[in-house]
C-alpha cells in the first residue's frame, strides 16, 4: 500500500500547504523535528510514558451490553473519555509539547473552539513548563466560560478573538497571524488532524495509538476484527485516530459521522464531506463549506468541538477512495443518542461522540441486514460529556429555574 | 502600462514604485473604483486590489475590516472583475492580490482568462507558494498574467532562488516577520531580504510591504526596494474618515506624500 501523505504532504489532491511563504520555514523545521523524533527511541519512551502513567491510556475497550440490545448490534466503545483531561485530545498535545521542548521552543499557541483543545494543550504546557496562549473566538469564550476559567488555572493566557465570525475558524486564523509573527520562539499546537503538511500527518499519528490499541483489544477481546469501526468526524482528529489501524483490514467498514445541524437540507450544519465541495482552507485542500465564490460558510452544530467548516484532508482522500463512509447525523439525533448512553450505560459522553454513537443507530440494522447475522461495531467515544452538561441540561429541559446553572439556559 | 514597464520606468526616471492597495468593495463596489482612481490621480504607480476572503490569515486588523466590511456589502468575484476593469480603463497600472480559495472556486483557467481580460497585468498570491502552485503557472503562462509570490526574511536562500524563478512582473518580499499593518518603523530586516534576492536575481524587480505608513518610510523603503507596497494605512484614511469627502482627502493627501516619499532618492 501506499504510504500517504507522500513527501509533499499530500493525499492524492488533498492536503498540501496553502499558507504564505514566511511559515514554510518553520514548517519544514516541524517536519525535519518529526522525521527525527520518529526514529528517536529517547522521544517515543518519554511520549509512552505519558502516555501511560500520565494520560491514563491504553483507554478501555467496553463491551456496551445494554446499548447493543437496543441497537440491535454488538457494540463496543473506545474509552477515550476516561483520558486525562476527558478526551482523545491529550494524545495529540502531549505528542506536540514534547516536540515543541524538542526544537527548543518555549512557547506554544493554540486555537480552540468549545475549549476542550484549549484546555489540554494548557495541560501540556503546565506539565512541560511552556508558555502557553489559547486563541478562542469571543463567541465561544461567552459559552464555554467554564472551560476559559480551566485554561487559566492552568496558567494559560487566553485571547478572545473578535473579528469574523467570532469562533474556532476565526481563532485558527489568529494563531497563525500569531505564528507568522513569532515562529522563532512559538510552536502552534494545532488540535486537529487538518492544516498545513505536516500537522495532520504529526496529529494523525500522534493520536493513531486510539486505533492500535482498539485493533489489538478487539483481537484480545471479540477474538476477531470488528466488522465496523465509527467515529464523528469535525476537524477529524478522533476518527483518523481509530481509523489509520484499521485502512488495511478491509473486511472493517469505517464510518464518519459528521455534524448535520438541523440538517444538510437546511444549510445550516457542519458536514464539511456530505454537505460542502472541495476547496482551500487553513492551508491544506480539503472538503469545505463555501459559497460560490469560496468565500468560507459559518458551521452550525449544537456540539462546539464539531462546529467548523473543513475537515482534515486524509478524510476527504479516504472519502473519495470510499475506504470510509461519511454521513451527516443531526442535532436532534445525536442528543437522542447523548440521552441513551446516558441511560443505558451510566456514561455521559461528549455531544460530538454522541454524532458517532447515533450514526451508529443508523447503519447497525443495514449492517445486520448485510451480514445476516449481528454486526459487530467498535464505537470511539472521544469524549465525555461533563463539559456538555450546560446544553444538554437547556436541550433537554431538565433543570428547573431555581436550579439554572447559567442564567438564561433554560429559555 | 505592464509591470515590467512600470518598474523599467521608474527605474529610468531615479525613483521606487509606489504600490497602493484597497480592498475591492469597500465600502461599496462604486465607493471602492473611485478610492483607487483617487489613489492612481495622487500618485500610486500601481494599483494593488485585494479580494475580499472570509479568512485572510495574512492580514492584519486594519485589512481584516475592510475586507468584512466589503463582504458584508455582498461584494462578488465578478464585482472585483468589473473594479478592476474600471480602474484599468482610467489608466491605472492594476495587479489582484487574492488569497488561492476563491480562484480555485472560479476556475484557475477561466480566472485567468477573465482577469486578463479586465486590464489586470498581474497577481499576487499570499498564499500560494510555488510549489502548490502549478495549475496557476499553466494558466497565467497562457494568459499573460505577471505571477508574483511572496519571500519572506525566513526564507532559505534555495526558497528564494526558486520563488523568483517562478516569479515574472515583480517578487513580494515581506519586509518583516508578521501580517500586514503599519509599524512605527521599518523593519530592519527587510534591506538584508532586497539583497539576498538580488544575490540570487539582479534583475527581478523586489516589492517591499508590511509596515510603510508614512512618505519618510516611504522613502527609506525606497532606498533599497524597486518597490514600496502601501496598504493598511491608505484603507486607513477611509476607514477612520468621518465621511466621504473627508476620506477621499485623506487618501489623495497620503497617496501624494507616499508618491514623493518613493522618489527622494
Amino acid at each position: 500500500m501506499t504510504v500517504l501523505p507522500d513527501l509533499a504532504g499530500h493525499f492524492g489532491k488533498y492536503g498540501g500547504r496553502f499558507v504564505p511563504e514566511a511559515l514554510i520555514k518553520a514548517l519544514d523545521e516541524l517536519e525535519a523535528a518529526y522525521r527525527s523524533a520518529k526514529q528517536d527511541d529517547a522521544f517515543q519512551s518519554e511520549f509512552q510514558d505519558l502516555l501511560l502513567n500520565y494520560a491514563g491510556t491504553p483507554s478501555l475497550l467496553y463491551p456496551a451490553k445494554r446499548l447493543s440490545a437496543k441497537l440491535g448490534a454488538e457494540i463496543w466503545l473506545k474509552r477515550e473519555d476516561l483520558n486525562h483531561t476527558g478526551a482523545h485530545k491529550v494524545r495529540n498535545v502531549l505528542g506536540q509539547a514534547l516536540l515543541a521542548k524538542r526544537m527548543g521552543k518555549p512557547r506554544v499557541i493554540a486555537e480552540t473552539g468549545a475549549g476542550q483543545h484549549g484546555v489540554a494543550s494548557a495541560t501540556a504546557a503546565a506539565l512541560l513548563d511552556l508558555e502557553c496562549v489559547v486563541y478562542m473566538g469571543e463567541t465561544d469564550t461567552e459559552r464555554q466560560a467554564l472551560n476559559v476559567a480551566r485554561m487559566r488555572m492552568l496558567g494559560a493566557t487566553v485571547v478572545p478573538v473578535t473579528n469574523g465570525s467570532r469562533t474556532l475558524k476565526d481563532a485558527l486564523n489568529e494563531a497563525l497571524r500569531d505564528w507568522v509573527s513569532t515562529v522563532d520562539t512559538t510552536h502552534y499546537l494545532l488540535g486537529t488532524a487538518a492544516g498545513p503538511h505536516p500537522f495532520p500527518e504529526i496529529v494523525r499519528d500522534f493520536v493513531g495509538g486510539i486505533g492500535v490499541e482498539a485493533r489489538q483489544q478487539s483481537l484480545d477481546q471479540i477474538g476477531r476484527l470488528p466488522d465496523a469501526v465509527a467515529a464523528c468526524v469535525g476537524g477529524g482528529s478522533n476518527a483518523i485516530g481509530i481509523f489509520h489501524a484499521f485502512v488495511p483490514d478491509e473486511g472493517v467498514r469505517l464510518y464518519g459521522f459528521e455534524a448535520g445541524g438541523d440538517g444538510v437540507q437546511t444549510g445550516r450544519h457542519a458536514a464539511s464531506i456530505t454537505g460542502g465541495s472541495v476547496g482551500v482552507l487553513h492551508g491544506n485542500r480539503t472538503y469545505l463549506l463555501q459559497d460560490e465564490d469560496g468565500q468560507t460558510i459559518e458551521s452550525h452544530s449544537i456540539s462546539a468541538g464539531l462546529d467548523y467548516p473543513g475537515v482534515g484532508p486524509e478524510h476527504a482522500w479516504l472519502h473519495d477512495t470510499g475506504r470510509a463512509a461519511y454521513e451527516p447525523v443531526t442535532d436532534s439525533e445525536a442528543m437522542a443518542a447523548f440521552q441513551l448512553l446516558c441511560r443505558t450505560e451510566g456514561i455521559i459522553p461528549a455531544i460530538e461522540s454522541s454524532h458517532a454513537l447515533a450514526g451508529v443507530a443508523k447503519i447497525a440494522p443495514r449492517l445486520r441486514e448485510e451480514l445476516g447475522r449481528t454486526p459487530v461495531i467498535v464505537v470511539n467515544l472521544s469524549g465525555r460529556g461533563d463539559k456538555d452538561v450546560h446544553t444538554a441540561g437547556a436541550y433537554f429541559g431538565i433543570l428547573d429555574p431555581v436550579e439554572t446553572v447559567v442564567p438564561g439556559e433554560n429559555t | 502600462m505592464s509591470i515590467a514597464e512600470t518598474f523599467a520606468k521608474a527605474k529610468s526616471d531615479n525613483r521606487a514604485v509606489l504600490v497602493g492597495c484597497m480592498p475591492a468593495g469597500f465600502p461599496t463596489v462604486d465607493h471602492s473604483i473611485e478610492q483607487m482612481i483617487a489613489m492612481h490621480e495622487a500618485g500610486c504607480d500601481v494599483i494593488e486590489v485585494e479580494l475580499p476572503y472570509s479568512d485572510p490569515v495574512m492580514d492584519g486588523p486594519v485589512i481584516q475590516k475592510a475586507s468584512d466590511i466589503a463582504l458584508a456589502n455582498g461584494v462578488r468575484t465578478r464585482d472585483t472583475l468589473k473594479i478592476i476593469e474600471a480602474v484599468a480603463s482610467a489608466g491605472a497600472t492594476v495587479v489582484l492580490m487574492t488569497y488561492w480559495n476563491p480562484i480555485e472556486k472560479y476556475g484557475v483557467d477561466a480566472f485567468a482568462r477573465d482577469l486578463a481580460a479586465a486590464g489586470a497585468t498581474g497577481l499576487i498570491t499570499p498564499d500560494l507558494i510555488p510549489d502548490e502552485a502549478g495549475e496557476w503557472i499553466a494558466a497565467s503562462d497562457k494568459h499573460r498574467i505577471d505571477r508574483t509570490f511572496l519571500v519572506a526574511p525566513s526564507s532559505t536562500d534555495e526558497r528564494i532562488a526558486m520563488t523568483l524563478e517562478n516569479c515574472r512582473g515583480f517578487v513580494y518580499a515581506t519586509a518583516l516577520m508578521g501580517v500586514t499593518g503599519a509599524r512605527k518603523s521599518v523593519s530592519s530586516q527587510a534591506p538584508e531580504l532586497v539583497a539576498r534576492i538580488r544575490a540570487a536575481d539582479p534583475e527581478m524587480p523586489v516589492g517591499v510591504g508590511l509596515g510603510v505608513g508614512n512618505g519618510d518610510q516611504a522613502a527609506e523603503v525606497a532606498a533599497f526596494a524597486d518597490g514600496v507596497i502601501v496598504g493598511s494605512a491608505l484603507i486607513r484614511c477611509v476607514l477612520e474618515a468621518p465621511d466621504r469627502a473627508a476620506g477621499l482627502t485623506r487618501l489623495r493627501s497620503l497617496s501624494s506624500e507616499l508618491a514623493e516619499g518613493v522618489r527622494r532618492r
